[in-house]
C-alpha cells in the first residue's frame, strides 16, 4: 500500500525502529513472545573482520589447482578406537527429523556423504533414511532424550552429548503441535498434535562431575569404539571447553549465538550467549591452556557461510566446521522460485524464518507430506553437496595463498582485523598495527 | 555360571561380556562392585544378572533383555533409557532412576529418591517404599507405581505416563491431577504389584495423571509455568 503523503522527510527512530514498532504491536495482540527458526539478525563481529595477509616477500604461495592442499581432517583420537576421518573439515550439524522433513534430512546425508563429510541427526532420533544415506552420522545424545536407544546408539558413527546450542544456550526446545505428524509422535513416544517440549537440562546428569561419568557410560554401552563429542553454546566458553575435556570428550562442539534454530524466542535468539568470533578464540585458549589442542578437536559452527569462514575458523585453531542454516538455504530454502508462496505467509525469498510452524514451501522445514514431497533428495543433496565442494575450494585458494599445503596449517599470524572489537575478541592485531585490544603478551 | 569380581576385574570386561551372545541365557554373579559406575549397562541379551552390593551411576543403563537385580543399594541413574527386561534393587536407588526408560519392567524394593521416572517413555517402574521429588516431572508414557509417599510435584507437566501412589503426594506437580480409578485400572496395578512381587490391595491406591491443559500453549495459561 503506497502511501499518499510524501514520507521521504520522515525520521525512523533508532530507538523504536519498524521492527521494533510493528513487535510491540505483536505482543500487545498476542500476549507471548515471537517464536522464529534462523539465528541472530543483530549485527555482531563476525569472520568477516577478520582479513588474511596472502603471501608475499616473506611468505611462499602455493600455486593454485597444481600444489596439493589438503583437507582431510580425523576426528576423535582421544580414547574412540574408531575415530573419524572426513575429506573437508565442513560436517552438517544436528538438525532434528521433526523439525526437518525426511526427505531434508535424507538430502542432508547425500550430500555430505557425496563429498566424504559427516551428516548429524537431532531431537528426535535417528531416521532409517538418514543412517542409510549417511556414510558418516554422528547421534545426538540430547536432553529430551527423544526416541534414543542402544541400537542406534551403536549403529552411529560419532555421538555428540549436547549440553547447550549458540542459538539458545540454557534453553530446551519446542517442537509445535502442527509439526507432529504421526511418524514424529510415533519416534518420541508422545500424542499426535500437541507440543513437543524438549527439556533445557539433561535429567540424569547436573554438572561436569556426573557427566564424565555419563560420557563413560555411553563408551561402555558402545564398547568404546566410536568418538564422543560434547557440544555447547557459546558462553564462558573457555571453562566449558575445559571441562567437556575433562569430562572426556573427544571433540568438542562450539556453536556461536548467531547459530541456526528450528524454533525458539527471538529474545533468546538475540540477547543470550557470544557469538562465533570470540568463542573460537576461547576455546582454543582453553585447550593450549590444557595442552589439548589439536589432541581433542575443536568444531565450531554458528554463522558459518563460505570458505572465508571455515579458513578463518581453521586459522584461529580450529579443527572443522559445522553448518546449519546454509546448507538448508543450499538446498532450497528461501529460493525464489517460492516467492508467491513466502507472500501467502506474509514475508518474502530471502526472510523467511518461520521454520517452527511446518509450512515451509520448499518442503524442508516441514512435517506436511504434500510440502515434503517437493523436495527431491536427490536433487537437494546434490546441491549440498556442490555447496560443500566450493567452500572447500574457496577453503584451499585462502589457504595456498598463505602458503599452506594442509588448510589447518592457517594460523592466527595469517590474519588482521578490520575492527577493534573483532582485534580485541579474536585476539588478532588491528591491520595496518600490531596493537590488539586489552592484550600486552607476544602475538 | 560366570562370575565377575570387580575388586579385580575392570567394569569394562562385564560390559563387553554382556554385550556378546556367549552368555546368553546364563545366570551372571557380579561380586564386589564396590560402588563402581556403570556395571551391567547396555545388556543386550536375556541373562540373569546378580550384582551382590550397592553400585553408583548409571547401573544397568539402557538395559535390552537382561533380568538385573542390585541386592543392595543403587546410586543415580539406575537402568537410565531401558528398552526391556527388568532391573530388581532390593535396597534404595538415587535420584532419576528409569529416568526417560522406554520399556522393561524397574522394581526399587526400598524408597527411590528425586525424579524417579523422569521424562520416562514407556517403562513400568514399581517402588516399595517412598519416592523424591518432581517425580515423574515430563513422563510421557509407561507406569509408574509407589506403594509409599512422594515428594514436592509429583508428575509436574506430565503427558500420557500414569501414576499410582498408595501414600500422600507432599504436592502435585503443574497440570498433574487425580483421576478416578476405573476397573482397567485396578487391573493393570494389580498386575504391576504382582510382577514386581509387592503384596498392597489396589484398591488403596489413586490415580493421577495429566490433565492435558498443556499440551498446546495456550497464552491464558502462563501462570502455569
Ligand atoms: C532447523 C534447525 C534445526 C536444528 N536442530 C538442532 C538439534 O536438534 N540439535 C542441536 O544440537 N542443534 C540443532 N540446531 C543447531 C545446529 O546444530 C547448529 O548448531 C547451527 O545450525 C549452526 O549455526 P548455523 O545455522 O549458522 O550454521 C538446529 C538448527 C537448525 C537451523
Amino acid at each position: 500500500m503506497s502511501s499518499k503523503i510524501d514520507t521521504s522527510w520522515l525520521r525512523e527512530s533508532a530507538t523504536f525502529s519498524k521492527p521494533v514498532i510493528r513487535e510491540i504491536q505483536r505482543a500487545a495482540r498476542e500476549g507471548i513472545y515471537d517464536i522464529r527458526g534462523a539465528g541472530a539478525k543483530r549485527t555482531i563481529p563476525t569472520f568477516d573482520d577478520l582479513l588474511f595477509l596472502g603471501a608475499s616477500m616473506s611468505r611462499y604461495p602455493l600455486e593454485g589447482y597444481r600444489e596439493k592442499c589438503e583437507t582431510t581432517v580425523t576426528l576423535g583420537t582421544r580414547f574412540a578406537k574408531k575415530p573419524i576421518t572426513i575429506s573437508t573439515p565442513i560436517t552438517i550439524a544436528g538438525m532434528s527429523f521433526g523439525a526437518l522433513s525426511a526427505q531434508a534430512k535424507e538430502a542432508l546425508g547425500r550430500g555430505a556423504t557425496e563429498v566424504g563429510t559427516s551428516t548429524t541427526t537431532g531431537d528426535g532420533g535417528m531416521t532409517p533414511e538418514e543412517r542409510g544415506h549417511s556414510k558418516l552420522l554422528v547421534y545426538q545424545y540430547l536432553p529430551s532424550r527423544y526416541g534414543m536407544n542402544p541400537d542406534d546408539l551403536r549403529k552411529a558413527d560419532a555421538i555428540e552429548v549436547v549440553v547447550g546450542q549458540g542459538a539458545k544456550p540454557g534453553g530446551g526446545g519446542m517442537l509445535l503441535g502442527q509439526k507432529i505428524s504421526d511418524r514424529v509422535a510415533e519416534m518420541r513416544n508422545l500424542p499426535k498434535g500437541i507440543d513437543q517440549r524438549s527439556a533445557c537440562r539433561h535429567p540424569d546428569w547436573t554438572g561436569p562431575d556426573d557427566l564424565e561419568i555419563k560420557v563413560q557410560e555411553l563408551r561402555e554401552i558402545t564398547d568404546w569404539q566410536v568418538p564422543i563429542y560434547i557440544k555447547v553454546g557459546a558462553t564462558r566458553t573457555f571453562f566449558d571447553v575445559q571441562l567437556a575435556v575433562k569430562a572426556g570428550a573427544d571433540v568438542v562442539v562450539v556453536d556461536g549465538m548467531q547459530g541456526g534454530t528450528a524454533a525458539t524466542q527471538d529474545v533468546f535468539i538475540e540477547h543470550v550467549g557470544i557469538p562465533t568470533l570470540p568463542a573460537t578464540r576461547l576455546a582454543v585458549d582453553a585447550l593450549k591452556d590444557l595442552g589439548m589442542h589439536r589432541e581433542v578437536q575443536l568444531i565450531v559452527s554458528g554463522g558459518i557461510r563460505s570458505g572465508a569462514d571455515v579458513a578463518k575458523a581453521l586459522a584461529m585453531g580450529a579443527d572443522a566446521v559445522s553448518i546449519g542454516t546454509a546448507a538448508l538455504i543450499a538446498m532450497g530454502d528461501n529460493a525464489p522460485e517460492h516467492e508467491q508462496e513466502y507472500n501467502d505467509l506474509g514475508t518474502t525469498a530471502g526472510f523467511y524464518d518461520d521454520w517452527q510452524d511446518g509450512r515451509d514451501p520448499s518442503g524442508i522445514s516441514t512435517q506436511d507430506p504434500d510440502l515434503g514431497e517437493r523436495l527431491d533428495p536427490e536433487l537437494a543433496g546434490r546441491r549440498v553437496a556442490n555447496y560443500l565442494r566450493c567452500l572447500t575450494l574457496e577453503t584451499q585458494t585462502l589457504a595456498r595463498a598463505a602458503g599452506k599445503t594442509n588448510v589447518r596449517n592457517l594460523e592466527p599470524q595469517d590474519m588482521v582485523a578490520l575492527t577493534i572489537e573483532a582485534s580485541a575478541m579474536a585476539r588478532i592485531p588491528l591491520a595496518g598495527t600490531d596493537w590488539i585490544p586489552g592484550f600486552s603478551g607476544k602475538f | 555360571m560366570r562370575e565377575f569380581d570387580l575388586q579385580n576385574a575392570e567394569v569394562r570386561l562385564l560390559n563387553q561380556a554382556l554385550h556378546g551372545s556367549d552368555l546368553a541365557g546364563q545366570s551372571i554373579e557380579v561380586v564386589n562392585p564396590g560402588g563402581k559406575h556403570n556395571v551391567a549397562a547396555g545388556a543386550q541379551f536375556e541373562t540373569q544378572v546378580d550384582i551382590r552390593g550397592h553400585v553408583g551411576y548409571y547401573c544397568a543403563g539402557m538395559n535390552q533383555n537382561a533380568r538385573i537385580t542390585v541386592h543392595g543399594n543403587a546410586g543415580p541413574g539406575l537402568a537410565e533409557n531401558m528398552m526391556s527386561g527388568s532391573v530388581t534393587v532390593k535396597g534404595n536407588a538415587s535420584q532419576y532412576c528409569g529416568a526417560t526408560a522406554h520399556g522393561g519392567l524397574l522394581i526399587v524394593e526400598g524408597d527411590a529418591a528425586a525424579r524417579c521416572g523422569i521424562s520416562m517413555k514407556g517403562v513400568d517402574i514399581v517402588v516399595g517404599g517412598s519416592i523424591g521429588h518432581m517425580s515423574a516431572f515430563m513422563a510421557q508414557s509407561g507406569r509408574l507405581v509407589i506403594c509409599g509417599d512422594a515428594g514436592e510435584s509429583l508428575g509436574d507437566s506430565i503427558y500420557e505416563a500414569r501414576i499410582y501412589l498408595r501414600g500422600e503426594p507432599t504436592s502435585l506437580g503443574t497440570d498433574c491431577i487425580e483421576k478416578p480409578m476405573e476397573t482397567e485400572h485396578i487391573e493393570e496395578l494389580k498386575d504391576l504389584l504382582n510382577k514386581a512381587g509387592i503384596k498392597h490391595d489396589p484398591a488403596e491406591f489413586k490415580r493421577y495423571g495429566s490433565a492435558r491443559k498443556l499440551y498446546n500453549f495456550q497464552v491464558d495459561n502462563v501462570g502455569a509455568y
